[in-house]
Protein backbone atom coordinates (compact mmCIF):
# COMPACT_ATOMS: atom_id res chain seq x y z
CA UNK A 1 0.00 0.00 0.00
CA UNK A 2 1.39 3.69 -0.70
CA UNK A 3 0.76 6.04 2.44
CA UNK A 4 1.21 9.65 2.45
CA UNK A 5 2.32 11.43 5.37
CA UNK A 6 1.75 15.36 6.02
CA UNK A 7 4.51 16.38 7.71
CA UNK A 8 5.93 20.02 8.54
CA UNK A 9 9.07 21.63 9.56
CA UNK A 10 8.46 24.13 12.63
CA UNK A 11 10.98 26.12 14.88
CA UNK A 12 12.88 24.61 17.32
CA UNK A 13 10.61 24.35 20.11
CA UNK A 14 13.02 24.59 23.05
CA UNK A 15 13.84 27.62 22.00
CA UNK A 16 12.22 30.66 22.91
CA UNK A 17 9.45 31.55 20.42
CA UNK A 18 8.63 35.70 19.71
CA UNK A 19 6.59 36.67 16.52
CA UNK A 20 7.81 38.92 13.61
CA UNK A 21 6.40 42.19 12.93
CA UNK A 22 3.23 41.05 11.46
CA UNK A 23 2.49 39.22 14.44
CA UNK A 24 2.87 35.66 13.07
CA UNK A 25 5.21 32.83 14.31
CA UNK A 26 9.04 34.19 13.51
CA UNK A 27 10.38 30.86 11.22
CA UNK A 28 13.55 32.67 10.38
CA UNK A 29 15.61 30.37 12.61
CA UNK A 30 16.25 26.83 11.77
CA UNK A 31 14.06 24.56 11.41
CA UNK A 32 13.47 21.09 12.70
CA UNK A 33 11.05 18.68 11.61
CA UNK A 34 7.94 18.43 13.67
CA UNK A 35 8.54 15.69 16.67
CA UNK A 36 4.93 15.10 16.31
CA UNK A 37 4.93 14.24 12.42
CA UNK A 38 7.86 10.93 13.27
CA UNK A 39 4.52 8.99 14.83
CA UNK A 40 2.96 9.26 11.23
CA UNK A 41 5.90 8.44 9.48
CA UNK A 42 6.55 5.39 11.82
CA UNK A 43 2.81 4.41 11.33
CA UNK A 44 3.48 4.48 7.74
CA UNK A 45 6.21 2.53 7.31
CA UNK A 46 4.92 -0.17 9.66
CA UNK A 47 1.80 -0.38 7.50
CA UNK A 48 3.77 -0.50 4.49
CA UNK A 49 6.17 -2.99 5.61
CA UNK A 50 3.07 -5.10 6.62
CA UNK A 51 1.48 -4.88 3.79
CA UNK A 52 4.92 -6.10 1.64
CA UNK A 53 4.71 -3.37 -1.13
CA UNK A 54 4.09 0.18 -1.49
CA UNK A 55 6.01 3.24 -0.33
CA UNK A 56 6.15 6.06 2.27
CA UNK A 57 5.44 9.46 0.60
CA UNK A 58 6.23 13.25 2.50
CA UNK A 59 3.82 16.23 1.66
CA UNK A 60 5.01 19.44 3.24
CA UNK A 61 4.27 22.71 2.78
CA UNK A 62 6.78 25.97 3.80
CA UNK A 63 10.09 26.93 3.50
CA UNK A 64 12.11 24.83 1.35
CA UNK A 65 15.47 26.72 1.63
CA UNK A 66 16.51 24.00 4.18
CA UNK A 67 15.12 20.55 4.53
CA UNK A 68 17.32 18.92 6.94
CA UNK A 69 13.72 18.27 9.08
CA UNK A 70 12.56 16.38 5.86
CA UNK A 71 14.96 14.86 5.08
CA UNK A 72 15.04 13.40 8.49
CA UNK A 73 11.82 11.55 8.13
CA UNK A 74 13.48 10.67 4.80
CA UNK A 75 15.89 8.68 6.80
CA UNK A 76 13.43 6.81 8.67
CA UNK A 77 12.83 4.94 5.37
CA UNK A 78 10.25 7.13 3.44
CA UNK A 79 11.18 7.34 -0.19
CA UNK A 80 10.49 10.90 -1.82
CA UNK A 81 9.52 14.26 -0.66
CA UNK A 82 7.20 17.18 -2.11
CA UNK A 83 7.37 20.05 -0.55
CA UNK A 84 5.50 23.32 -1.62
CA UNK A 85 7.54 26.39 -0.99
CA UNK A 86 5.92 29.88 -2.12
CA UNK A 87 6.72 33.53 -1.10
CA UNK A 88 2.56 33.73 -1.68
CA UNK A 89 1.75 31.49 0.86
CA UNK A 90 3.35 33.31 3.73
CA UNK A 91 0.57 33.50 6.27
CA UNK A 92 -1.76 31.11 5.30
CA UNK A 93 -4.51 29.94 6.86
CA UNK A 94 -4.75 25.76 8.06
CA UNK A 95 -7.58 25.68 5.18
CA UNK A 96 -4.93 27.36 2.47
CA UNK A 97 -2.36 24.94 3.48
CA UNK A 98 -5.13 22.11 3.05
CA UNK A 99 -6.17 23.16 -0.08
CA UNK A 100 -2.15 23.26 -0.96
CA UNK A 101 -1.57 19.62 0.32
CA UNK A 102 -4.39 18.61 -1.46
CA UNK A 103 -3.71 19.91 -4.92
CA UNK A 104 -0.68 17.79 -4.11
CA UNK A 105 -2.06 14.58 -2.91
CA UNK A 106 -4.56 14.52 -5.32
CA UNK A 107 -1.78 14.05 -8.65
CA UNK A 108 -1.59 10.04 -6.98
CA UNK A 109 -4.17 9.69 -4.72
CA UNK A 110 -2.52 7.13 -2.29
CA UNK A 111 -4.65 4.15 0.15
CA UNK A 112 -3.98 6.36 3.44
CA UNK A 113 -3.15 9.39 4.46
CA UNK A 114 -1.73 10.07 7.58
CA UNK A 115 -1.12 13.50 9.83
CA UNK A 116 -0.31 14.48 13.37
CA UNK A 117 -3.01 15.37 15.44
CA UNK A 118 -1.91 18.83 15.57
CA UNK A 119 1.37 20.86 14.82
CA UNK A 120 3.46 21.73 17.71
CA UNK A 121 3.76 25.24 16.63
CA UNK A 122 0.34 26.41 15.63
CA UNK A 123 -2.08 24.11 17.57
CA UNK A 124 -4.73 24.74 14.93
CA UNK A 125 -5.80 21.45 14.52
CA UNK A 126 -7.85 21.06 11.96
CA UNK A 127 -6.12 20.83 8.70
CA UNK A 128 -6.14 16.89 8.33
CA UNK A 129 -10.06 16.92 8.36
CA UNK A 130 -9.86 20.05 6.18
CA UNK A 131 -7.58 17.99 3.81
CA UNK A 132 -9.81 15.18 4.03
CA UNK A 133 -13.18 16.76 2.91
CA UNK A 134 -10.94 18.50 -0.03
CA UNK A 135 -10.44 14.93 -1.40
CA UNK A 136 -13.41 13.22 -0.57
CA UNK A 137 -12.56 10.98 1.88
CA UNK A 138 -13.43 9.89 5.46
CA UNK A 139 -10.91 10.88 8.35
CA UNK A 140 -10.18 8.75 11.38
CA UNK A 141 -9.03 11.45 14.22
CA UNK A 142 -7.06 11.17 17.23
CA UNK A 143 -5.83 7.27 16.62
CA UNK A 144 -3.90 5.75 19.20
CA UNK A 145 -3.41 2.49 17.21
CA UNK A 146 -3.94 2.14 13.21
CA UNK A 147 -4.21 -1.23 11.37
CA UNK A 148 -5.60 -2.24 8.32
CA UNK A 149 -7.56 -5.14 7.56
CA UNK A 150 -8.81 -6.15 4.24
CA UNK A 151 -9.60 -2.67 2.41
CA UNK A 152 -10.62 -0.72 5.67
CA UNK A 153 -8.67 1.07 7.90
CA UNK A 154 -9.47 -0.04 11.73
CA UNK A 155 -8.34 2.82 14.58
CA UNK A 156 -8.93 3.31 18.19
CA UNK A 157 -9.82 6.47 18.44
CA UNK A 158 -9.56 8.59 21.88
CA UNK A 159 -12.52 9.41 23.62
CA UNK A 160 -13.46 11.29 26.92
CA UNK A 161 -14.18 8.25 28.67
CA UNK A 162 -11.71 5.65 26.83
CA UNK A 163 -11.38 4.78 23.40
CA UNK A 164 -13.85 3.90 20.22
CA UNK A 165 -12.83 1.44 17.42
CA UNK A 166 -13.56 3.10 14.81
CA UNK A 167 -13.37 1.92 10.71
CA UNK A 168 -13.43 2.92 7.49
CA UNK A 169 -13.06 2.29 3.69
CA UNK A 170 -9.65 3.00 1.94
CA UNK A 171 -8.60 5.30 1.14
CA UNK A 172 -8.80 7.28 3.92
CA UNK A 173 -7.01 10.64 6.05
CA UNK A 174 -6.13 9.20 9.94
CA UNK A 175 -4.36 11.36 12.53
CA UNK A 176 -2.26 9.94 14.79
CA UNK A 177 -1.13 10.85 18.64
CA UNK A 178 2.20 11.40 19.30
CA UNK A 179 3.00 8.01 21.46
CA UNK A 180 0.99 6.14 19.62
CA UNK A 181 4.22 3.72 18.12
CA UNK A 182 7.88 4.41 19.20
CA UNK A 183 9.47 6.17 16.35
CA UNK A 184 12.64 4.42 14.80
CA UNK A 185 16.42 6.02 15.28
CA UNK A 186 17.44 6.34 11.54
CA UNK A 187 20.02 4.27 10.98
CA UNK A 188 23.21 5.70 9.30
CA UNK A 189 22.56 3.61 6.01
CA UNK A 190 19.04 5.46 6.71
CA UNK A 191 20.88 8.75 6.46
CA UNK A 192 23.05 8.12 3.69
CA UNK A 193 20.04 6.61 1.67
CA UNK A 194 17.87 9.90 2.26
CA UNK A 195 20.54 11.90 0.95
CA UNK A 196 20.00 10.65 -2.70
CA UNK A 197 16.07 11.00 -2.64
CA UNK A 198 14.09 13.35 -4.12
CA UNK A 199 12.95 16.32 -2.40
CA UNK A 200 10.83 17.63 -4.91
CA UNK A 201 9.97 21.56 -4.61
CA UNK A 202 6.85 22.99 -6.36
CA UNK A 203 5.24 26.45 -6.46
CA UNK A 204 1.54 27.75 -6.32
CA UNK A 205 2.11 28.15 -10.04
CA UNK A 206 3.51 24.68 -10.59
CA UNK A 207 0.46 23.16 -8.64
CA UNK A 208 -2.05 25.31 -11.71
CA UNK A 209 -3.31 26.56 -8.17
CA UNK A 210 -5.18 29.99 -8.61
CA UNK A 211 -3.10 32.62 -6.37
CA UNK A 212 -6.25 34.46 -5.48
CA UNK A 213 -7.84 32.21 -3.36
CA UNK A 214 -4.86 31.24 -1.21
CA UNK A 215 -4.87 34.94 0.06
CA UNK A 216 -5.11 34.81 4.44
CA UNK A 217 -8.69 35.63 5.18
CA UNK A 218 -8.14 35.66 9.27
CA UNK A 219 -5.96 38.59 10.89
CA UNK A 220 -4.32 39.32 13.80
CA UNK A 221 -5.76 42.34 15.70
CA UNK A 222 -3.29 42.51 18.34
CA UNK A 223 -0.80 40.72 20.78
CA UNK A 224 -1.47 41.59 24.20
CA UNK A 225 0.70 40.61 27.83
CA UNK A 226 -2.02 38.17 29.58
CA UNK A 227 -2.46 39.29 32.70
CA UNK A 228 -0.79 36.56 34.32
CA UNK A 229 -0.20 36.45 38.30
CA UNK A 230 3.64 36.51 39.48
CA UNK A 231 5.15 33.77 40.26
CA UNK A 232 5.26 33.26 43.93
CA UNK A 233 7.27 31.57 47.08
CA UNK A 234 9.56 29.16 45.48
CA UNK A 235 11.81 26.76 48.39
CA UNK A 236 14.29 24.56 47.73
CA UNK A 237 13.50 21.36 48.91
CA UNK A 238 15.71 21.19 52.00
CA UNK A 239 13.73 18.14 53.75
CA UNK A 240 10.99 21.00 54.84
CA UNK A 241 9.32 20.93 51.05
CA UNK A 242 6.45 18.67 52.70
CA UNK A 243 5.70 21.06 55.64
CA UNK A 244 5.93 23.88 53.92
CA UNK A 245 3.22 22.72 51.50
CA UNK A 246 1.17 22.11 54.16
CA UNK A 247 1.41 25.20 56.02
CA UNK A 248 0.74 26.80 52.59
CA UNK A 249 -2.33 24.42 51.96
CA UNK A 250 -3.44 25.52 55.77
CA UNK A 251 -2.98 29.48 54.16
CA UNK A 252 -5.45 28.86 50.92
CA UNK A 253 -8.08 27.01 53.00
CA UNK A 254 -7.90 23.62 51.35
CA UNK A 255 -6.86 21.97 54.96
CA UNK A 256 -8.43 23.42 58.28
CA UNK A 257 -6.01 25.08 60.21
CA UNK A 258 -3.49 22.38 62.97
CA UNK A 259 -4.41 22.90 65.94
CA UNK A 260 -1.31 23.66 67.53
CA UNK B 1 -22.77 45.62 18.73
CA UNK B 2 -22.58 43.80 15.94
CA UNK B 3 -23.80 40.49 16.41
CA UNK B 4 -27.00 39.59 16.25
CA UNK B 5 -27.29 35.99 15.49
CA UNK B 6 -25.35 32.88 16.61
CA UNK B 7 -25.36 29.64 15.72
CA UNK B 8 -23.87 27.33 18.79
CA UNK B 9 -23.01 23.37 17.98
CA UNK B 10 -24.38 21.86 20.97
CA UNK B 11 -22.42 18.35 21.34
CA UNK B 12 -24.91 15.83 22.99
CA UNK B 13 -23.02 13.53 26.00
CA UNK B 14 -24.85 10.93 28.21
CA UNK B 15 -28.74 12.62 27.07
CA UNK B 16 -27.09 16.12 27.73
CA UNK B 17 -25.24 18.38 26.16
CA UNK B 18 -21.39 19.00 26.97
CA UNK B 19 -20.55 21.76 29.31
CA UNK B 20 -18.83 23.82 26.79
CA UNK B 21 -21.89 23.82 24.78
CA UNK B 22 -23.73 25.44 27.65
CA UNK B 23 -20.80 27.88 28.29
CA UNK B 24 -21.19 28.65 24.64
CA UNK B 25 -24.80 29.09 24.48
CA UNK B 26 -24.26 31.16 27.86
CA UNK B 27 -21.54 33.40 26.21
CA UNK B 28 -23.62 33.88 22.66
CA UNK B 29 -26.55 35.28 24.26
CA UNK B 30 -24.57 37.50 27.22
CA UNK B 31 -23.28 38.94 23.33
CA UNK B 32 -26.60 39.73 22.83
CA UNK B 33 -27.45 37.61 20.15
CA UNK B 34 -30.19 35.54 18.87
CA UNK B 35 -29.11 32.04 19.25
CA UNK B 36 -29.88 28.57 17.67
CA UNK B 37 -28.48 26.04 19.32
CA UNK B 38 -27.80 22.47 16.84
CA UNK B 39 -27.77 19.26 18.31
CA UNK B 40 -27.70 15.37 16.64
CA UNK B 41 -27.87 12.24 19.19
CA UNK B 42 -29.71 13.78 22.07
CA UNK B 43 -32.43 13.40 24.48
CA UNK B 44 -36.07 14.48 24.14
CA UNK B 45 -34.91 16.74 27.00
CA UNK B 46 -32.34 18.45 25.29
CA UNK B 47 -34.50 21.43 23.90
CA UNK B 48 -35.47 22.68 27.46
CA UNK B 49 -32.05 22.25 28.51
CA UNK B 50 -30.33 24.64 25.37
CA UNK B 51 -33.47 27.32 26.27
CA UNK B 52 -32.23 27.42 29.79
CA UNK B 53 -29.10 28.82 28.50
CA UNK B 54 -30.25 31.27 26.47
CA UNK B 55 -31.29 29.63 23.04
CA UNK B 56 -34.51 30.38 21.01
CA UNK B 57 -34.48 27.80 18.32
CA UNK B 58 -33.10 23.68 17.80
CA UNK B 59 -32.71 22.17 15.29
CA UNK B 60 -32.33 18.83 15.85
CA UNK B 61 -30.54 15.97 13.92
CA UNK B 62 -31.68 13.17 15.32
CA UNK B 63 -30.09 9.73 16.45
CA UNK B 64 -27.13 9.27 13.65
CA UNK B 65 -26.37 6.22 14.48
CA UNK B 66 -22.69 4.69 15.62
CA UNK B 67 -20.88 7.18 13.18
CA UNK B 68 -18.11 9.77 13.85
CA UNK B 69 -20.45 12.67 13.03
CA UNK B 70 -18.40 15.15 11.76
CA UNK B 71 -19.20 14.69 8.22
CA UNK B 72 -22.86 14.22 8.25
CA UNK B 73 -22.91 17.21 11.02
CA UNK B 74 -20.95 19.38 8.71
CA UNK B 75 -23.18 18.69 5.82
CA UNK B 76 -26.27 19.24 7.21
CA UNK B 77 -25.23 22.94 8.74
CA UNK B 78 -23.40 24.04 5.26
CA UNK B 79 -27.23 23.08 4.06
CA UNK B 80 -28.59 24.70 6.78
CA UNK B 81 -26.28 27.92 5.99
CA UNK B 82 -27.74 28.15 2.44
CA UNK B 83 -31.04 29.64 3.92
CA UNK B 84 -29.73 31.93 6.33
CA UNK B 85 -25.96 33.73 7.60
CA UNK B 86 -25.44 33.84 11.23
CA UNK B 87 -22.42 36.47 12.40
CA UNK B 88 -20.81 32.97 13.57
CA UNK B 89 -21.18 29.73 13.93
CA UNK B 90 -19.19 29.21 17.86
CA UNK B 91 -18.10 24.82 18.27
CA UNK B 92 -17.11 23.30 21.09
CA UNK B 93 -13.26 22.30 20.99
CA UNK B 94 -13.74 18.16 21.16
CA UNK B 95 -12.45 16.13 19.13
CA UNK B 96 -16.09 15.78 17.66
CA UNK B 97 -16.02 20.22 17.43
CA UNK B 98 -12.90 19.98 16.15
CA UNK B 99 -13.65 17.59 13.33
CA UNK B 100 -17.17 18.99 12.60
CA UNK B 101 -15.19 22.62 12.59
CA UNK B 102 -12.69 21.00 10.06
CA UNK B 103 -15.00 19.77 7.55
CA UNK B 104 -17.66 23.12 7.82
CA UNK B 105 -14.69 25.30 6.68
CA UNK B 106 -13.70 23.37 3.90
CA UNK B 107 -17.64 22.90 2.71
CA UNK B 108 -17.78 26.70 2.81
CA UNK B 109 -14.28 27.66 1.53
CA UNK B 110 -13.97 29.67 5.11
CA UNK B 111 -11.26 30.21 7.53
CA UNK B 112 -11.53 28.72 11.17
CA UNK B 113 -10.61 30.13 14.18
CA UNK B 114 -9.49 27.73 16.22
CA UNK B 115 -8.35 27.38 20.41
CA UNK B 116 -10.21 30.54 21.25
CA UNK B 117 -10.74 31.49 24.69
CA UNK B 118 -12.43 34.82 24.30
CA UNK B 119 -14.59 36.68 21.85
CA UNK B 120 -15.39 39.86 21.69
CA UNK B 121 -17.97 42.18 19.85
CA UNK B 122 -16.03 44.97 18.15
CA UNK B 123 -16.60 46.42 14.29
CA UNK B 124 -16.53 42.26 13.43
CA UNK B 125 -16.70 39.73 16.64
CA UNK B 126 -13.01 39.30 17.49
CA UNK B 127 -11.59 36.42 19.22
CA UNK B 128 -8.80 35.57 21.77
CA UNK B 129 -6.43 33.34 21.85
CA UNK B 130 -3.69 32.45 23.97
CA UNK B 131 0.14 31.48 23.35
CA UNK B 132 3.69 30.69 24.50
CA UNK B 133 1.92 29.32 27.46
CA UNK B 134 -0.23 31.75 27.66
CA UNK B 135 1.51 34.59 29.11
CA UNK B 136 0.43 36.37 25.18
CA UNK B 137 -3.13 36.63 24.10
CA UNK B 138 -3.84 37.12 20.32
CA UNK B 139 -6.63 39.04 19.14
CA UNK B 140 -7.70 37.86 15.83
CA UNK B 141 -10.01 38.04 13.40
CA UNK B 142 -11.73 36.79 9.87
CA UNK B 143 -11.96 39.10 7.03
CA UNK B 144 -14.67 39.30 4.51
CA UNK B 145 -15.80 35.96 5.78
CA UNK B 146 -19.70 35.03 7.38
CA UNK B 147 -20.47 33.20 8.87
CA UNK B 148 -17.30 33.28 11.29
CA UNK B 149 -16.08 29.43 12.42
CA UNK B 150 -15.00 29.78 15.95
CA UNK B 151 -13.95 26.76 17.98
CA UNK B 152 -13.93 27.52 21.99
CA UNK B 153 -11.88 25.86 24.44
CA UNK B 154 -13.97 24.23 27.12
CA UNK B 155 -14.36 26.56 30.43
CA UNK B 156 -13.47 30.24 28.65
CA UNK B 157 -17.07 31.15 29.54
CA UNK B 158 -19.10 30.41 32.45
CA UNK B 159 -22.51 28.56 31.95
CA UNK B 160 -25.67 30.26 33.74
CA UNK B 161 -28.94 29.37 33.20
CA UNK B 162 -30.53 32.23 33.16
CA UNK B 163 -33.36 31.80 30.02
CA UNK B 164 -36.17 30.09 31.95
CA UNK B 165 -38.15 29.33 27.98
CA UNK B 166 -37.89 25.62 26.27
CA UNK B 167 -36.12 26.54 22.98
CA UNK B 168 -38.34 26.10 19.60
CA UNK B 169 -37.38 22.93 18.69
CA UNK B 170 -37.32 22.00 14.70
CA UNK B 171 -36.01 18.50 13.54
CA UNK B 172 -33.93 19.06 10.73
CA UNK B 173 -33.46 16.32 8.47
CA UNK B 174 -29.80 15.12 7.90
CA UNK B 175 -27.60 15.30 4.79
CA UNK B 176 -25.58 12.18 4.50
CA UNK B 177 -22.04 11.59 3.79
CA UNK B 178 -20.23 8.80 1.78
CA UNK B 179 -17.47 9.93 3.52
CA UNK B 180 -18.43 8.42 6.97
CA UNK B 181 -16.38 6.13 9.44
CA UNK B 182 -18.28 3.94 11.61
CA UNK B 183 -17.95 3.38 15.19
CA UNK B 184 -17.87 -0.72 15.62
CA UNK B 185 -17.55 -0.11 19.87
CA UNK B 186 -16.87 2.09 22.41
CA UNK B 187 -14.60 1.36 25.33
CA UNK B 188 -14.73 3.00 28.44
CA UNK B 189 -11.98 3.12 30.84
CA UNK B 190 -12.71 2.72 34.73
CA UNK B 191 -12.14 5.53 36.79
CA UNK B 192 -13.02 6.89 40.49
CA UNK B 193 -13.27 9.69 42.43
CA UNK B 194 -14.37 13.15 41.39
CA UNK B 195 -14.67 13.81 37.36
CA UNK B 196 -11.24 15.93 36.57
CA UNK B 197 -13.35 18.73 34.84
CA UNK B 198 -15.09 19.46 37.97
CA UNK B 199 -12.89 18.41 40.72
CA UNK B 200 -11.60 21.47 43.55
CA UNK B 201 -8.36 20.06 43.60
CA UNK B 202 -6.17 18.25 41.05
CA UNK B 203 -2.88 16.91 40.86
CA UNK B 204 -1.10 16.09 38.25
CA UNK B 205 2.01 14.02 37.02
CA UNK B 206 4.40 14.63 34.38
CA UNK B 207 8.08 13.03 33.37
CA UNK B 208 9.93 14.24 36.48
CA UNK B 209 7.72 10.96 38.63
CA UNK B 210 10.76 9.21 36.43
CA UNK B 211 8.50 6.18 36.09
CA UNK B 212 4.86 4.74 35.70
CA UNK B 213 4.51 3.05 39.29
CA UNK B 214 5.34 6.30 40.70
CA UNK B 215 1.70 8.01 39.82
CA UNK B 216 0.61 6.12 42.34
CA UNK B 217 1.55 8.79 44.58
CA UNK B 218 -0.12 11.72 42.30
CA UNK B 219 -3.32 9.07 42.57
CA UNK B 220 -2.66 9.01 46.70
CA UNK B 221 -2.16 12.73 47.02
CA UNK B 222 -5.34 13.35 44.64
CA UNK B 223 -7.52 10.96 46.76
CA UNK B 224 -6.06 12.74 50.15
CA UNK B 225 -7.20 15.88 49.01
CA UNK B 226 -10.86 15.11 47.63
CA UNK B 227 -9.22 15.84 44.23
CA UNK B 228 -9.13 14.07 40.89
CA UNK B 229 -5.51 13.05 39.50
CA UNK B 230 -4.65 14.72 36.08
CA UNK B 231 -1.45 14.13 33.96
CA UNK B 232 0.81 16.00 30.90
CA UNK B 233 0.45 14.96 27.66
CA UNK B 234 4.40 13.56 28.09
CA UNK B 235 3.02 10.36 30.05
CA UNK B 236 -0.47 9.78 28.51
CA UNK B 237 2.06 9.50 25.12
CA UNK B 238 4.37 7.20 26.79
CA UNK B 239 1.15 4.87 27.95
CA UNK B 240 1.57 5.61 32.03
CA UNK B 241 -2.21 6.81 32.29
CA UNK B 242 -4.57 6.67 30.20
CA UNK B 243 -5.56 9.78 27.75
CA UNK B 244 -8.61 10.59 29.94
CA UNK B 245 -6.47 11.77 32.66
CA UNK B 246 -4.45 14.49 30.10
CA UNK B 247 -4.44 18.14 30.92
CA UNK B 248 -3.75 20.53 28.31
CA UNK B 249 -4.04 21.72 24.51
CA UNK B 250 -5.31 18.53 23.58
CA UNK B 251 -6.69 17.04 27.30
CA UNK B 252 -8.91 18.99 29.23
CA UNK B 253 -9.18 22.22 30.46
CA UNK B 254 -9.53 22.63 34.57
CA UNK B 255 -10.11 25.46 36.59
CA UNK B 256 -9.86 24.23 40.58
CA UNK B 257 -9.40 26.07 43.70
CA UNK B 258 -6.32 23.93 43.88
CA UNK B 259 -3.78 22.92 41.17
CA UNK B 260 -0.81 20.55 42.29
CA UNK B 261 1.55 19.80 39.27
CA UNK B 262 4.48 17.29 40.27
CA UNK B 263 7.44 16.82 38.35
CA UNK B 264 5.60 18.79 35.00
CA UNK B 265 8.20 21.32 33.47
CA UNK B 266 5.27 23.28 32.34
CA UNK B 267 5.21 22.91 28.32
CA UNK B 268 2.57 25.31 26.89
CA UNK B 269 0.76 22.28 25.74
CA UNK B 270 -0.03 21.77 29.58
CA UNK B 271 -0.48 25.56 30.93
CA UNK B 272 -3.10 26.51 28.53
CA UNK B 273 -5.03 23.93 30.24
CA UNK B 274 -4.32 24.51 34.12
CA UNK B 275 -3.75 28.58 34.26
CA UNK B 276 -6.72 29.15 35.25
CA UNK B 277 -6.48 27.40 38.66
CA UNK B 278 -7.02 29.87 41.69
CA UNK B 279 -3.62 28.17 43.14
CA UNK B 280 -1.17 26.27 41.92
CA UNK B 281 1.58 24.88 43.50
CA UNK B 282 4.65 23.52 41.97
CA UNK B 283 7.23 20.30 42.44
CA UNK B 284 10.55 20.60 39.86
CA UNK B 285 13.76 19.35 40.36
CA UNK B 286 14.34 22.11 38.03
CA UNK B 287 14.97 25.95 39.14
CA UNK B 288 14.23 27.46 35.55
CA UNK B 289 10.94 25.53 34.92
CA UNK B 290 8.71 27.01 33.54
CA UNK B 291 5.53 25.74 35.70
CA UNK B 292 7.35 27.71 38.60
CA UNK B 293 6.44 31.34 36.86
CA UNK B 294 2.48 30.39 37.09
CA UNK B 295 3.00 28.97 40.39
CA UNK B 296 1.67 29.96 43.98
CA UNK B 297 4.05 27.96 45.93
CA UNK B 298 7.13 26.43 44.20
CA UNK B 299 9.47 23.89 45.40
CA UNK B 300 12.26 22.93 43.96
CA UNK B 301 13.52 19.35 44.86
CA UNK B 302 12.37 15.77 43.66
CA UNK B 303 8.82 14.55 43.81
CA UNK B 304 9.95 11.01 44.86
CA UNK B 305 11.03 12.63 47.75
CA UNK B 306 8.92 15.68 48.34
CA UNK B 307 5.73 13.78 47.40
CA UNK B 308 6.10 10.46 49.87
CA UNK B 309 6.19 13.03 52.71
CA UNK B 310 3.75 15.15 52.16
CA UNK B 311 1.63 12.07 51.80
CA UNK B 312 3.05 10.99 55.16
CA UNK B 313 1.67 14.41 56.77
CA UNK B 314 -1.67 14.08 55.90
CA UNK B 315 -2.12 10.90 56.31
CA UNK B 316 -1.01 11.53 59.85
CA UNK B 317 -3.71 14.65 60.26
CA UNK B 318 -6.28 12.20 59.09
Amino acid sequence: MNVVVCVKQIPDPAATPSLDAEHRLDRSGKLILDEADTYGVEVALRLVEASGDGEVSLVSMGDATDVTGIRSALAMGAMRATVVSDPLLKGADALTTAKVLAAVISRDVPDLVLAATESSDGYTGTLPVQLAELLGLPALTFATSVAVESGDVVVHRQTELGYDEVVAALPAVVTVTAGVVEPRYATFKGIMAAKSRTVEVLSVADLGLDASALVPRQEVVSVELAATKNAGEKYVDDGEGAARIVAFLERIKILAGSAS
Amino acid sequence: MSVSNLWVLAEPARGDVTTTSKELISEARRLGATVTAITWGANDDVARVVGSYGASRLWDLGDLGAILPASVVANTVASLLEGETPDAVLIPASNDGRDIAGRLSARLDTPVLTNVTGLRDGATLESEHPIFGGTHTVLARLRDSAPGLFVVRAKSFSATPDGVDVALRESVTPVTSSRTATIRSSHVEERNGPALEDAKVVVSGGRGLGDASSYALVEELARLLDGAPGASRAIVDAGWVPYSHQVGQTGKTVKPDLYVACGISGATQHMVGMKGAANVIAINKDPDAPIFAISDFGVVGDVQRVLPALIELLKARA
